[in-house]
């Protein structure tokens, strides 16, 4: 009976309010491919967290080779022979990509440290993994799919035994996600234990030996792949029959609401992000953009509703121009927005709910009179869309910051949608939201369709785009670069054209 | 083409050279002294910045410098002048400053305490206890004397500016480079920015965030412990309630401007050091009369200056100024 | 998941008075073994200190003087510190304001009270106002962090008002620098013994207090203060919010100076109040932000400042250790349970440190 190379036992971990994993015992061994999947909260990264020494458990056991790891021991676990690719990328932006690769490990020369030899080393592991790097380039000025693969090679750079991955799939085109995971089948191959994170059914059951799926921080079931299937899996990740396809009605699309002509948009570096964008989205339908992060959608939302400056062309909305970089008067002529980044934009985590709900509506009537704030009105306010949009809170009192991630989306989609508006844009709507929040959020958006609003949606979840989309355009290097119908849509066509190929 | 040089990083360096040049072949003498006097202005100042920097590429913000020179060279002054003995006084004045570098790594680092309040608490204890404490009547020893480097001293001009100065200056001047060398060419260097600019990308390459932050930010309060001990034991003798006189902030201003680079700080502090020893040889040689209170007010004014011009252009360490949690990750 | 919100709430309310009271009794405690080492009598020192603040009529109403001008300049750091701006500039808009309105006092010849006394008043409060949005406006448009200006600008007033006071605003015939004597017809009345000034600085801080519980006004600063993008996002000038609350803080603290110089000094001197700008911070920190609550904190500094000279002498300790306790109050109240406190109730936004460029 050979050890494994991962054995967790009875792992627990809570935080005030939520038990993020609880009495979980798991194994994988060498050459194996396990998958941990589960929804958004379910506790996956927490799991793994704790093997790479991130978060300390409350109790349990981790044992690495037979051998027993300090909770929090970063270092500990990394000279065991863990690597870790994270999901949010753990690199120094403004460091070249060498820096990035030798931290904590850096070839010496004396006191100083060896530069040649560091650049030798990361050509080397290019080599070796097939991933091309430019040793010399800066983190932050490279595209986000290079940038994993720098992730990726930091954590190969010593000799792994055990590689985990917390989903690592969501900035890649399908194309590139079969690549890596021909990368991962490889390293198993070799003798390489993976641990692979995803809330993504499709991939899990092409490339997991073993599934293991956690619900609310517990493991509820070890499978396989040739056991299960979608469905199946499915059900065991929420535990009753979920609808994966949004059930709507047929559009009815009427005249065009939202218009955006010839429009050029800078990003944060100063590089163009959107070029020569035009758009035309029409009332009662759903314009669905699906692209791979970073081909220019979060600056083309920012620049529609006025919270990045247009270089050049303009937003209408049925006619009339759209101010620039004035999010409050954008919103005032009709535009919704359900910001990508919602802790930066879209809540104050330290206001109630009730404050939240009508943050952008605040000295407005009926929620102020003049310069005296209405209280009565914002309790009413905050009791109805709480019952309406089935906010899940102990008290409309409760700050914002203690929900769940779904709940504060709920918010914001609440604060949102119960406003009279001509055009919803929605990005990432249910990025961090747990599987019951989207179904609900989903269905609020086709419901906005239904009473007349466009809806833009902006989502890097292709599966999310085709299941409400009317229309798709798809989003490459800052310009649209075909049209579909909603209901021919190829997985495998839009695929290639996400990677920028002819269809 | 003009443009393109006036634009290019040397032409301050240019431009100050052509005016010393200038102003050395009118009245060498004068001059000499002017550019040496704005070596020990200056060479505080730098120094307090090398304090800022190292806690702040490591993403701490420092604003209780001031609090740190003040304390140091109380006590500094105090032991000196109680033992007679000037090494044991650096001595004293070199711990104190690296117990108040331990106290801010406390709080900010360990209680995740905001970390201006931090500084300002550290501001605000250093004054209740210094003039709680201060007693009338010390006097020191002696001070550190100048050291005239034989031979090197007698180059005309070069001579008095870079090699007579007191053993502090040099040991300063030294432990600048020292740093600008560490920061960027050893993996304590390394280490430290990453964790200055993204501690999740330190924290799982197994450094510890939590272990460089005190490490960092103590060393920098020793530091500072070290220009405290300057300031009073080797510059001006004494020591007053007020010692420090809003050096702490300047050195702040000076970090910023010299984009958080030692060589960068350093220059920046040789610039105001020039400038204060310019207006005090006007006021010496009594060749523009400016009341009192408006020299005293340039070092304040060429400070805001500073920053606004550079201020908000320049990028500071990413993670500065917020707390490392690492379950966050 | 139910949880029960009344008690978190009542518990919430218990440490927000818990806390600075332990705080007080700690740093009493190192202040009593300060005073021992130096073979004085704690007992004896507390005793004279407390009863000659509190235990007297003369005593409160002097007392209350001092606190005055601590309740203005502690709002005035409070304000900008609900609008995420650290403003320890409060000591040089003060002596501006104290300044100014020494100045508007002797110089203004030929008006009743009812109308000298408000444009004294008034010149206080527009150049304390003045010194502030200086400070505002290097943050709001050139992103220097306000911390360090205002800083500098503290130095930079006082040195202003040295040169103005030996200077141009010298009174004739004195050896002593200082202004000549505010003319009686600005001088600030006692209202039945109370100074009067100390009403006016109670109800500012309820008005304080109800335009940031009640107000849109209220709302906008105080939400950029907890999240500048959510502000922006939700349409709240950033950079009006900034200038704004400064322009406000320091009119206050100048408003502060004026009141102490019209109503107790009488005149500018260079010596003018040295501590009174850091102990509002101290006080703005000790109510943790809130208007309200500057109000015990400042009565409590005040009362021990007054009192500090019949410590010495019944007691032979010096004042400046009421300097010392006072700091040690301020560590320990913003000891780490405090730290964490405010962040789960303000959130992680109230974190006035942002790095230098904005």
């Amino acid at each position: 009976m050979k050890t494994p190379l991962l054995e967790l036992t009875n792992i627990t971990k809570k935080y005030p309010g939520v038990i993020a994993n609880e009495d979980i015992s798991l194994t994988v061994n060498k050459g194996e491919i396990v998958a941990l999947l589960g929804e958004n909260g379910a506790g996956k990264s927490t799991l793994v967290k704790a093997v790479f020494g991130l978060v300390r458990p409350d109790s349990g056991e981790i044992r690495i080779n037979g051998h027993l790891i300090a909770p929090g021991d970063t270092a500990g676990a990394i000279a065991h022979g863990v690597g870790m690719v994270h999901q949010h990328f753990q690199l120094v932006p403004v460091m070249s990509v060498t820096d990035n690769i030798i931290l904590g490990d850096e070839p010496t020369r004396g006191l100083f440290i060896n530069k040649r030899a560091a650049r030798a080393e990361v050509l080397a592991l290019s080599e070796k993994y097939g991933l091309q790097v430019d040793p010399d380039a800066i983190v932050e000025n490279l595209p986000v799919g290079m940038q994993q693969r720098i992730e990726i090679l930091k954590a190969l750079r010593k000799d792994v035994d055990l590689l985990i991955l917390d989903e690592p799939t969501a900035v890649l085109t399908p194309q590139e996600i079969d690549e890596l995971l021909n990368v991962i089948r490889n390293l198993a191959k070799s003798g390489v234990g993976v641990l692979f994170i995803s809330h993504k059914l499709r991939e899990v059951i092409a490339v997991a030996d073993r599934i293991v799926v956690l619900r609310n921080g517990k493991a509820v079931g070890i499978t396989t792949p040739k056991e299960s299937d979608e469905e199946g899996l499915a059900h065991l990740m929420v535990g009753r029959d979920v609808v994966l396809q949004v059930e709507k009605g047929e559009a009815k699309a009427k005249e065009v609401v939202l218009s955006i002509r010839n429009l050029h948009v800078n990003d944060d570096r100063k590089l163009t992000a959107v070029t020569g964008f035009d758009l035309d989205v029409h009332a009662g339908e759903i314009l669905g953009i699906a692209g791979v992060e970073g081909n220019g959608q979060r600056e083309l939302v920012e620049a529609i509703c006025g919270m990045r400056p247009r270089i050049k062309g303009s937003v209408l909305v049925s006619g009339v121009e759209t101010p620039d970089m004035h999010p409050r008067r954008v919103h005032a002529m009709g535009i919704s927005h359900i910001p990508e980044d919602r802790e930066k934009h879209g809540l104050v985590a330290s206001y109630s709910i009730e404050d939240n709900l009508v943050l952008n509506q605040f000295d407005q009537p009926p929620f102020a009179k003049g310069w005296i704030r209405n209280a009565y009105a914002l309790e009413s306010n905050a009791n109805t869309l709480v019952k309406e949009f089935d906010i899940r809170t102990p008290s409309i009192k409760t700050t914002a910051g203690a929900l769940s991630g779904g709940n504060k989306q709920k918010v914001v989609v609440a604060r949102e949608l119960s406003q009279k508006t001509k055009v919803v844009v929605a990005a990432q709507p249910t990025r961090g939201v747990d599987v019951g929040s989207i179904e609900f959020i989903h269905n609020q958006l086709v419901a906005a369709r239904d009473n007349g609003a466009a809806v833009l949606l902006v989502s890097a979840e292709l599966d999310e785009v085709l299941s409400l989309s009317d229309r798709i355009a798809v989003m490459f290097g800052g310009k649209i670069v075909a049209f579909l119908d909603g209901k021919d849509a190829d997985r495998a066509k839009i695929g290639r054209l996400m990677a920028g190929l002819s269809e | 083409m003009i443009k393109k040089y006036l634009g290019s990083r040397w032409s301050p360096f240019v431009a100050t050279f052509s005016v010393i040049l200038f102003f050395y072949l009118k009245d060498a003498l004068a001059t000499t002294s002017v550019v040496a006097t704005s070596i020990t202005f200056g060479l505080p100042l730098a120094m307090a910045a090398m304090v800022g920097i190292m806690c702040e590429r490591t993403g701490i913000v420092n604003i209780g410098i001031e609090g740190t020179l003040l304390v140091s060279s109380f006590i500094g002054f105090f032991v000196a002048s109680v033992s007679g003995n000037l090494l044991v006084g650096l001595f004293a004045a070199v711990c104190m400053g690296a117990v108040s570098g331990l106290l801010l790594a406390l709080l900010s680092v360990t209680w995740k305490m905001d970390q201006i309040i931090a500084g300002t608490i550290i501001n605000i204890l250093a004054t209740g206890l210094t003039s709680f404490f201060y007693k009338q009547g010390h006097t020191l020893p002696s001070t550190f004397p100048e050291i005239d480097i034989p031979g090197l001293s007698a180059i005309p001009f070069f001579g008095p500016v870079l090699f007579m100065h007191g053993p502090l200056t040099f040991l300063g001047f030294f432990l600048i480079l020292v740093l600008w060398v560490a920061l960027y060419f050893t993996p304590w260097g390394l280490r430290s920015r990453s964790v200055g600019e993204h501690p999740g990308s330190a924290d799982t390459a197994g450094v510890s965030v939590v272990r460089m932050r005190y490490l960092n930010v103590t060393i920098a309060g020793a530091f500072g412990g070290l220009t405290g001990a300057y300031l009073t034991l080797e510059l001006v003798g004494s020591w007053d309630r007020g010692f420090s006189a809003g050096r702490g902030f300047t050195a702040l201003a000076l970090m910023i401007f010299g984009r958080w680079n030692p060589l960068g700080a350093l220059a920046a502090a040789l610039f105001f050091g020039v400038a204060q020893a310019i207006t005090n040889q006007l006021m010496i040689t009594e060749v523009v009369t400016i009341p009192l209170q408006f020299t005293n007010m340039l070092p304040y004014v060429l400070t805001i200056l500073i920053l606004a011009i550079s201020a908000g252009k320049v990028r500071a360490p990413a993670a500065e100024g917020q707390p490392y949690e690492k379950e966050s990750a | 998941m139910v949880r029960d919100e009344s008690k978190e709430l009542r518990v919430k309310y218990v440490r927000s008075w818990l806390l600075p009271v332990i705080a007080l009794a700690i740093a009493f405690a190192i202040g009593a073994l300060m005073m021992k080492l130096q073979g004085a009598n704690p007992l004896k020192a507390y005793e004279s200190l407390f009863s000659s603040a509190f235990g007297s009529s003369a005593g409160i109403s002097k007392t209350l003087g001092k606190a005055t001008p601590l309740i203005i300049s502690g709002l005035a750091v409070t304000i900008c510190l609900r609008a995420g701006l650290f403003n320890i500039g409060v000591q040089g808009q003060l002596l501006a304001g104290a300044l100014a309105s020494a100045w508007a006092g002797y110089a203004i010849h030929g008006l009743p009270l009812f109308i000298h006394l408000p444009i004294a008043l008034f010149f206080g409060t527009f150049f304390g106002a003045l010194t502030g949005i200086i400070a505002g406006a290097l943050k709001a448009y050139r992103g220097v962090h306000e911390v360090i200006t205002t800083i500098m600008l503290n130095s930079l007033v006082l040195q202003l008002g040295e040169y103005l006071a030996y200077g141009p605003f010298k009174e004739p015939g004195q050896q002593l620098a200082r202004t000549p004597e505010v003319l009686s017809s600005a001088k600030i009345p006692d209202l039945f013994g109370m100074p009067v000034g100390f009403f006016i600085a109670i109800t500012l801080a309820v008005i304080a207090w109800w335009i940031f519980k009640k107000t849109t006004s209220g709302f906008r600063l105080e939400t950029v203060g907890r999240n500048k993008n959510a502000a922006w996002y939700a349409g709240i000038s950033v950079k009006r919010s900034i200038l704004i609350s400064m322009f406000v803080g320091g009119g206050l603290a100048g408003l502060g100076g004026a009141i102490e110089t019209l109503g107790v000094v009488g005149r500018y001197e260079p010596a003018f109040n040295a501590g009174l700008g850091f102990d509002g911070i101290t006080i703005a920190l000790l109510g943790r932000a809130n208007p309200l609550a500057v109000i015990p904190g400042a009565i409590l500094f005040g009362g021990m400042r007054g009192a500090g000279g019949s410590m010495q002498f019944a007691a032979g300790v010096s004042p400046d250790i009421i300097d010392l306790i006072l700091a040690l109050v301020l560590f320990f109240v913003t000891a780490p349970l405090i730290g964490k406190w405010i962040k789960t109730v303000r959130g992680n936004e109230a974190i006035t440190t942002g790095g230098w460029g904005n």
